[in-house]
């Protein structure tokens, strides 16, 4: 075993956020050469985790972590297994070729640095997915990777076609991560396991739970948004408005995987069951054939690549879910083959885009003497897209024939297995089309790519070669490993590059070559037929989420026209009706407090108080101007403050009384600068409701009075402040004691909402519309 | 309003309120009163003063424009309790100062700074709304 530090490891896997940290003081300095200096960073990583091989593939498993929030039992963990160090090869690796392509591709663009810092951070977050122990650990590098494709995506962010794809990946694949989370959060609560190895330790507790069938929808619902499985693939082709070197990565290699990983590393728990393999067999069929269909139609080179993704996905899903030994070593072996090939053909795809200036495959021809080397690059990636020997897409393909054989023989899995292959041949095949057809007219005259455009693709492409030729050590290494950890169980294969006899999946093989053969050989016309099926159908899950986002936004429409009208009348009404409720419906739920009155009986003079009050009152209701209402309240106000004085409350008696004297001044004041009618006009309607509000307010809070004082007054408090307001705060005036010194906090903050409310009040008034005055 | 009699008075009553209102600040921590009130009560006063005489002759007055007055308030408030933290004591605990002032005791605080800040907020604040109010533009 190789002595590595576990803790190290744990470190330099946040690598690349402080690289994303220092990107753009670094392009800033070196300008070209950031590129190739920022790609220093993910090759470390590369070479780190390769030397990890070895001790992988004699069954090893390294988990080491620290704590994170132990309160809540989160540890920001690693798990190295199979499958964790194939994603994580995959990330480094490409992630490397995709930093220097990058480095090249936005040679001399402004935004350069903010450019490449996004894409980093975004290699952080997927590495942090793919390795990741502990399930919330799990989920915060999950949606971190949504958020940061969302800034990719959405980078040209002038362009609204561009805000829009970020919009909507940002939408699908973040919901889809709260039901992740949900998923995540439902497991911990069902196992009491915080970590992936825990989980994995009892593999049949998640099974048995009477939870399962909502977890499997849920973890199933995070994946398929993220791996932009039917019907939530329409992000992923949009998501192609993010510069090339973003499509390269994160849409083909990476971040469109992420579902596909979290499928993966929860087989061993979840899977096995009808309702897993079911619905993953049936939805990864159904994005199978939608992706490639949908790619025949399509005429830009990259919409063509990332369809045939959606349709990779929908491929590497169906084969989780068929779950057999040769179909998971089938997707193990696609999955490293499609990432090999496509990242590859998109950096072709935008070398042909950067040297000649579109993209159209109708438009474009003639480029294998232009660009030489980037032919090679972009051949040898499509012979392994198209399932040719000797490359690890044959290999792939040879061994998913063999896994959906074995699981049902001529089955509706092993029919959509071969028809979207011999679709997929058909569109490899087309995409070499703009080397050897005739060229049309292009917005540029075509020359080789730089070698920082052409050195990716070239080394993925003869990766993919090398895989296939030394397939007997990628086997040992590296597929068997993560096949194992997918499965849960260790596996043994028999894998050979040349088939030794005529077995099923090598007649599969001859079937998908020869069909893939007349395909493209009807490409044309079967691009016009598809075209017009789907504009005959005029309505996809496209559109259907403009119509969804647009639908939320008018039912929020319609919600606030109801809740907030804008009259203030509707809301002064709104708040006492709900006061009378909370008042009324405890003393009908609980009884109704006898109605005695509690005390001394008051002195005659007492009664001419609450007399006056009183008249006051009436004379407000009756009153036939605003400024005889005005004054009227001001004497029933009066009368309460000389209530207050009576029994007791100095201190609320002079407030009181300045305050009614304040705003009768002010009421008055703003009668005169307001232009109110001089009399209230309601009309009888009206008046009754208001009038049936302000009467259950006042019931309301006279019952409460009276439940109120017919219990035993408890007091703590009173003593409390009583005995210490002297000896603590040097104060004889308790309540003022309470306000500046035992709760000087909230006065504090009181003081700040009065100035506050002032300075809003001088806003509404000075900032009147000049017609108003 | 502005009447004879009511022009007469009125500066005796602005002047005899607002003495009132330092009255009954001061008073606050041992009687009935404190910065809330005599605030209430100060700017009760310049309200009356601004019926008599008009807004601009208030302005005059005061010198001081409202809302400055209430943002001093508020920084004094906010001030006297920090001061507590520079002291070692938690936010907003008081401080005292007990001296000797010609044979008397005279207790000073940081409570009694915080107090008269309040008494600047609502001064300000209330003050410059009815001085908005009342203005004619």
């Amino acid at each position: 075993m190789t002595p590595f530090a576990p803790q190290s490891l744990l470190w330099l896997s946040l690598a690349p956020f402080i690289a994303a940290l220092v990107a753009p003081t670094l392009v800033r300095m070196t300008g070209a050469a950031a590129g190739w200096l920022l790609a220093v960073v993910p090759a470390l990583l590369f070479v780190f985790y390769a030397g990890l091989v070895p001790d992988i593939a004699h069954g090893e498993r390294f988990t080491y972590g620290v704590d994170w929030a132990p309160s809540l039992g989160v540890r920001y963990a690693h798990v190295i297994d199979g499958l964790s160090l194939t994603f994580a090869l995959l990330i480094t690796g490409i992630g490397t070729a995709i930093v220097i392509y990058a480095g090249g591709y936005l040679k001399g663009y402004a935004h350069q640095g903010r450019f490449m810092m996004y894409l980093l951070l975004f290699m952080g977050s997927m590495l942090g997915l793919v390795v990741a122990d502990d399930l919330i650990t799990l989920f915060v590098f999950y949606e971190l990777t949504s958020i940061t494709s969302f800034l990719l995506i959405g980078f040209d962010h002038k362009r609204e076609a561009a805000r829009r794809a970020a919009v909507q990946a940002l939408v699908i694949t973040g919901g889809g991560g709260l039901a992740l989370l949900a998923g995540l959060v439902l497991m911990r609560l069902v196992s009491g396991e915080t970590s992936v190895t825990g989980l994995f330790a009892a593999p049949d507790v998640l099974r048995d739970a009477p939870a399962y069938t909502a977890i499997a929808i849920l973890v199933i619902l995070g994946a398929f948004t993220k791996s932009a499985q039917v019907p939530f693939h329409s992000w992923l082709p949009n998501a192609m408005e993010a510069p090339t070197p973003v499509s390269a990565y994160l849409h083909s290699a990476t971040m469109v995987k992420a579902g596909v990983f979290v499928l993966m590393r929860f087989t061993p728990v979840l899977g096995g069951t009808a309702l897993w393999e079911g619905t993953l067999t049936l939805f990864g069929g159904l994005t199978f054939l939608t992706g490639v269909i949908l790619g025949v139609r399509q005429t830009d080179l990259k919409q063509i690549l990332a369809y045939t993704t959606v349709a990779s996905l929908g491929l590497l899903v169906m084969l989780v879910g068929v779950g057999t030994a040769y179909a998971i070593a089938g997707a193990v072996l696609y999955l490293i083959a499609h990432a090999l090939f496509k990242g590859g053909l998109f950096m072709v795809a935008g070398a042909i885009d950067h040297e000649t200036g579109t993209r159209d495959i109708t438009v474009l021809g003639g480029l294998a003497s232009k660009m030489p080397i980037t032919l090679v690059a972009a051949v040898l990636a499509c012979l392994s897209m198209a399932g040719l020997p000797p490359f690890i897409g044959f290999v792939a393909k040879e061994v998913l024939y063999d896994g959906v054989w074995k699981a049902g023989g001529i089955s509706p899995v092993t029919i959509a297995a071969l028809v979207g292959n011999a679709l997929m041949f058909a569109i490899a095949a087309a995409v070499l089309l703009p080397f050897f057809r005739r060229p049309g007219e292009m917005p540029k005259k075509p020359h080789e790519a730089p070698l920082s455009l052409w050195l990716g693709p070239l080394v993925l492409a003869v990766i993919g070669l090398l895989g296939a030729l030394l397939l007997h050590d990628t086997m040992e290494l590296i597929v068997l490993p993560m096949a194992s950890a997918v499965a849960g169980t260790p596996l043994t294969l028999d894998v050979h590059l040349i088939p030794s006899s005529l077995k099923p999946p090598v007649v599969l093989t001859l079937i998908t070559i020869a069909s893939g053969i007349v395909l493209f050989a009807l490409f044309g016309r079967m691009r016009s037929g598809i075209a017009r099926g789907l504009t005959a159908i005029g309505w996809g899950p496209d559109r259907g989420f403009d119509q969804a986002m647009s639908a939320l936004v008018r039912g929020a429409f319609a919600i606030t026209r109801v809740i907030q009208p804008g009259t203030m009348r509707f809301y002064v009404s709104f708040v006492f009706a709900v006061l009378a409720i909370t008042l009324l419906v405890p003393p009908f739920l609980d009884g109704l407090p006898t109605l005695e009155f509690i005390g001394t009986m008051p002195e005659t003079y007492h009664f001419a108080v609450f007399a006056i009050a009183i008249v006051g009152l009436l004379i407000v209701i009756r009153a036939k101007t605003r400024l005889v209402a005005i004054v009227s309240l001001g004497v029933q106000g009066v009368m309460v403050a000389l209530i207050f004085m009576l029994y007791g409350a100095p201190d609320l008696s002079f407030t009181q009384f300045m305050v009614e004297t304040l705003s009768v001044v002010i009421l008055a004041l703003v009668m005169t600068k307001l232009d109110l009618q001089a009399s209230d006009h309601r009309s009888p309607w009206r008046a009754t409701k208001d009038g049936v509000i302000a009467s259950l307010c006042g019931i309301g809070f006279a019952l409460m009075l009276f439940q109120v004082v017919q219990r035993p007054f408890d007091t703590r408090l009173s003593d409390f402040f009583l005995k210490y307001a002297y000896d603590i705060a040097h104060g004889a005036n308790v309540v003022n004691v309470i306000l500046v010194d035992f709760r000087a906090l909230d006065t504090l903050g009181e003081v700040a909402v009065v100035m506050g409310a002032g300075l809003a009040i001088l806003a509404l008034i000075r900032v009147r519309p000049k017609t108003a005055r | 309003m502005s009447t004879l009699i009511f022009r007469t008075t009125a500066p005796y009553i602005t002047a005899l309120m607002v003495l009132f209102s330092i009255f009954v600040l001061l008073r606050g921590h041992n009687e009935p009163g404190g910065g809330f009130i005599g605030g209430l009560i100060a700017a009760s006063a310049i309200a009356i003063y601004g019926i008599a005489y008009g807004v601009e002759a208030v302005r005059r007055a005061l010198y001081i424009h409202p809302n400055a007055l209430a943002g001093v308030g508020l920084a004094m408030s906010a001030l006297a309790g920090i001061a507590a933290v520079f002291a070692g004591k938690p936010l907003l605990t008081g401080l005292w100062f007990i001296t000797e002032f010609g044979g008397m005791e005279v207790p000073l605080s940081s409570v009694l700074v915080f107090d008269v800040g309040v008494y600047l907020v609502v001064v300000g604040s209330v003050a410059s709304i009815a001085l908005a109010l009342e203005e004619n533009d």
